[in-house]
């Protein structure tokens, strides 16, 4: 029992350096090497400073500002924001987009509350794109454009999402529609073997190419 | 639809084609005979053996002495990664200077991870400091899985034993050939597959956007032995754990590769192909069954999206259905797999906040959790689950041909009949158990977030999944406050931590011990020559049999407590 014991603290420690510091930290060496871009986080960069990551759907809102020109406060002391027109929107997220404290937002199927935030967010989706899509009506839209993703930072908006959102991304930046069309294309991730997975259209790679564009 | 039935078919097509060369190869190690990793593996394996004056020709434990190996073994496991998990502030690579966890927050994790649950009542990202995943819950997630598959193993050995006085073999030859020819080799080549399409690998410090951290190789090993700890809270969702449609198959494939092809490996060391196959098919069956539910269920919507005036309806250029908790690169098809899969060979890693399925949706992956393992399985659990089910279908058919039921030549009796019940028993019980003392009592409140039939759906789904050692989570249940990133001023629920652990310890090692025994006595007897009135084993009368045991059993144990949440909610449109 002794020698069985001795043998199993033996053991432990053993496959403790092999698996948790040999072998991640020649994971790690070799991806440093071979896939640098891919295994610090597909960093997106603009003049040298960090702006997003390829992967993640970020936050494209902008200030509120009150008559004076001045950021407005809510209660709380939070700043009040509003979805910025001129870019393409990530999908709903109960984080606020948030890379460094991911959560599920656990909303049941049979909620009350459930079904107040999904209305709350189609008519926010309503209000944002109506305006420079006039014949759109609330069965148009998609229904991930008014559910929380699952990771907060979902990259990705469905391609008739973004079709509605393109009208009013031109009309807001004077683009011919046709051109942020084309774009929407080009940031459009297809199945894998035009089987596996579901085509998206990439938010975060879609609005910096827009923000090159305009430069 | 057609198009997501085709992406599910396809995968599966291609995982049985992989059963076979995976299965047979783990059989000549498991064996003990040379293959080509041999050569690369060979001389560690021979250090570590010097180590642990591990004598492999020799070495032939009795079904005591390897339980006995097996839980000192696992004792000290839980006590390192125990003392990781409190001692965060002295660490090496903690770039966000964390604090260390509670105390039974710890012992919550401690027990999780040793018994290949993988539960979380934490926050990877914002309370973990590198080391602790890596070295910590990593390791574990490694040999957690090795002891796994070394219990399927020694009950192999105890049914094909032909000479009497036999051993079960040596435990530590067992993990240590899972680990150095299995587990390890197949984890290196998913990690930097996985990295080198975008999953993190770096020991550098996160920024104001984005945390970062050694996320591939922890997640290569989570799927590989079906632990399913997220590096991330959210696990498998986050883009940078599974950042593409190719990832997603990936990560499926490697969840299923052990526990699928472990069948096969079992036919091949008995000796009856055919045998493996049947259980396979028993095991396939049921899944083919739960992915088909899940998903057009899912593909409906749910009645808070129809009542708040939105259209799930799939029309040109999006997917339609319930994508509350989805993500968009997955769709609903990617989801409603990864859902099924994880939740029935034990993983618990999730794609998708599970919180979110619809009512019958969510009743699939309880449905799973419910067949205790016996859907492939944890690695190495599936196989011996699905094992004593298969005991207890040879003794109902032998009751009703009139014959002492035998399998595979080794004839059943009394004691193994007994062992077998209380080896199936102890999961059901430890569930209804646990989720009755939640329910019942005010110290569960304080872990439910919903409200209603939701609720009750949060705390039975804690227990379940966590007497079937699997971790995945109606994820609103908590055990765990955490009023900023970081441990400091966060604190544990000290009644949902110390239930869940022991409820998790419970349902791993008592079931563990009844396998090992009935092993040993099996090992023990002579093997009869097959006759006339043999009640073959490896026929589709055996497989619907075998499936017949495992939803009777399974239903009867949990349809009333599963009408309270998920059917009450699959069958109305109320909202509450």
């Amino acid at each position: 029992m002794r020698r069985q014991l001795l043998t199993a603290v033996v053991a432990m420690l053993a496959f403790s350096v092999l698996l948790g510091l040999a072998y991640p930290l020649v994971v790690t060496g070799i991806a440093q090497v071979a896939f640098p871009h891919a295994a610090n986080g597909s960093q997106i960069t603009q003049d040298g400073k960090l702006v997003g990551s390829e992967l993640l759907g970020g936050d494209y809102s902008r200030p509120v500002l009150d008559a004076a020109g001045k950021p407005t406060e809510d209660s709380d002391g939070e700043p009040v924001t509003e979805p910025d027109p001129r870019y393409f929107q990530s999908r709903p997220s109960v984080t606020g987009n948030s890379g460094t404290a991911t959560y599920f937002a656990n909303r049941g199927p049979n909620q009350a509350a459930t079904r107040d935030l999904t209305r709350q967010h189609l008519q926010a989706f309503l209000e944002l794109n109506t305006p420079y899509d006039a014949g759109l009506m609330a069965k148009d839209v998609p229904v991930d454009a008014v559910t929380f993703s699952g990771s907060g930072v979902d990259p990705h908006i469905s391609q008739a999402n973004a079709r509605i959102q393109a009208h009013r991304v031109a009309a807001v930046r004077k683009l011919p529609l046709e051109q942020v069309d084309q774009l929407v294309d080009d940031h459009t991730d297809g199945r894998f073997l035009g089987v596996f997975g579901e085509p998206g259209v990439n938010v975060a790679t879609l609005n910096h190419a827009l923000d090159q564009e305009a430069r | 639809m057609p198009q997501g039935f085709l992406q599910i078919l396809l995968f599966f097509a291609i995982m049985v084609a992989l059963v076979p060369v995976m299965g047979g190869y783990m059989a000549r190690v498991f064996s003990g005979e040379t293959v080509l990793l041999t050569r690369v593996v060979g001389p560690l394996e021979r250090l570590i053996y010097k180590l642990l004056r591990v004598r492999p020709a020799e070495d032939d434990q009795g079904w005591k002495a390897y339980a006995g190996s097996l839980i000192l073994f696992s004792a000290a496991g839980w006590l390192l990664l125990y003392l990781i998990l409190r001692t965060q502030t002295i660490h090496p690579w903690n770039p966000g200077d964390f604090h260390s966890g509670t105390w039974d927050l710890s012992f919550s994790t401690a027990s999780s991870f040793v018994t290949n649950t993988n539960w979380q009542y934490y926050g990877g990202e914002t309370t973990l400091s590198y080391f602790s995943q890596m070295s910590g819950l990593a390791v574990q997630n490694f040999l957690s899985a090795a002891v796994g598959i070394a219990v399927a193993v020694a009950l192999i050995r105890g049914i094909v034993a032909r000479k009497t006085g036999g051993g079960l073999g040596s435990f530590w030859v067992d993990i240590t050939r899972a680990t150095l020819y299995v587990l390890l080799p197949i984890a290196f080549l998913g990690a930097l597959v996985l990295v080198s399409q975008g999953v993190l690998q770096t020991l550098g410090a996160g920024n104001d956007l984005f945390a970062v951290g050694p996320v591939g190789s922890q997640e290569a090993i989570k799927l590989l032995g079906t632990n399913g700890g997220g590096f991330f809270n959210v696990n498998s969702a986050m883009p940078f754990e599974n950042p593409t449609g190719f990832t997603d198959m990936f990560e499926l494939g490697l969840i299923l590769l052990i526990p699928m092809s472990l069948p096969y490996t079992f036919g091949k060391m008995v000796g009856n192909r055919r045998q493996g196959w049947a259980i396979f098919a028993a095991m396939a069956a049921m899944l083919i069954v739960s992915v088909t539910v899940v998903y057009l269920a899912e593909q409906h919507g749910t009645p808070a999206q129809h009542m708040a005036g939105v259209s799930t309806r799939a029309f040109d250029g999006s997917t339609g259905g319930n994508m509350e908790g989805s993500e968009q690169r997955f769709g609903i098809a990617g989801t409603s797999l990864f859902t099924a899969v994880t939740t029935a060979t034990s993983t618990g890693a999730v794609n998708s906040a599970l919180e979110s399925l619809s009512g019958i949706g969510g009743l699939v992956p309880m449905a799973n959790l419910s067949a205790s393992e016996t859907i492939f399985g944890g690695v190495g659990t599936g196989l011996y689950s699905m094992l004593m089910f298969a005991l207890l279908a040879v003794f109902i058919g032998g009751l009703m041909v009139g014959r002492t039921p035998e399998l595979l030549g080794k004839k059943i009796e009394a004691r193994e009949i007994k062992l077998v019940v209380l080896a199936t028993l102890v999961t059901p019980l430890a569930a209804l158990v646990s989720t009755a003392l939640a329910v019942g009592t005010k110290y569960g409140k304080p872990s439910v977030y919903a409200e209603g039939p939701q609720g009750f759906s949060e705390s039975i789904y804690a227990y379940l999944s966590q007497a079937n050692n699997n971790g995945s989570a109606f994820a609103g249940y908590t055990g765990y406050y955490q009023p900023e990133a970081g441990n400091l001023g966060a604190h544990g629920i000290t009644f949902a931590d110390l239930l869940g652990g022991i409820t998790m310890l419970g349902a791993r090692f008592l079931p563990i011990l009844f396998v090992l025994a009935i092993a040993g006595s099996l090992a023990k007897k002579r093997v009869a020559p097959a006759g006339l009135g043999t009640m073959r084993t490896d026929t589709p009368t055996f497989v619907f049999l075998l499936i017949g045991v495992v939803v009777l059993i399974g239903a009867l144990t949990f349809f009333p407590a599963l009408l309270l949440g998920p059917v009450v909610q699959g069958l109305t449109t109320r909202l509450f």
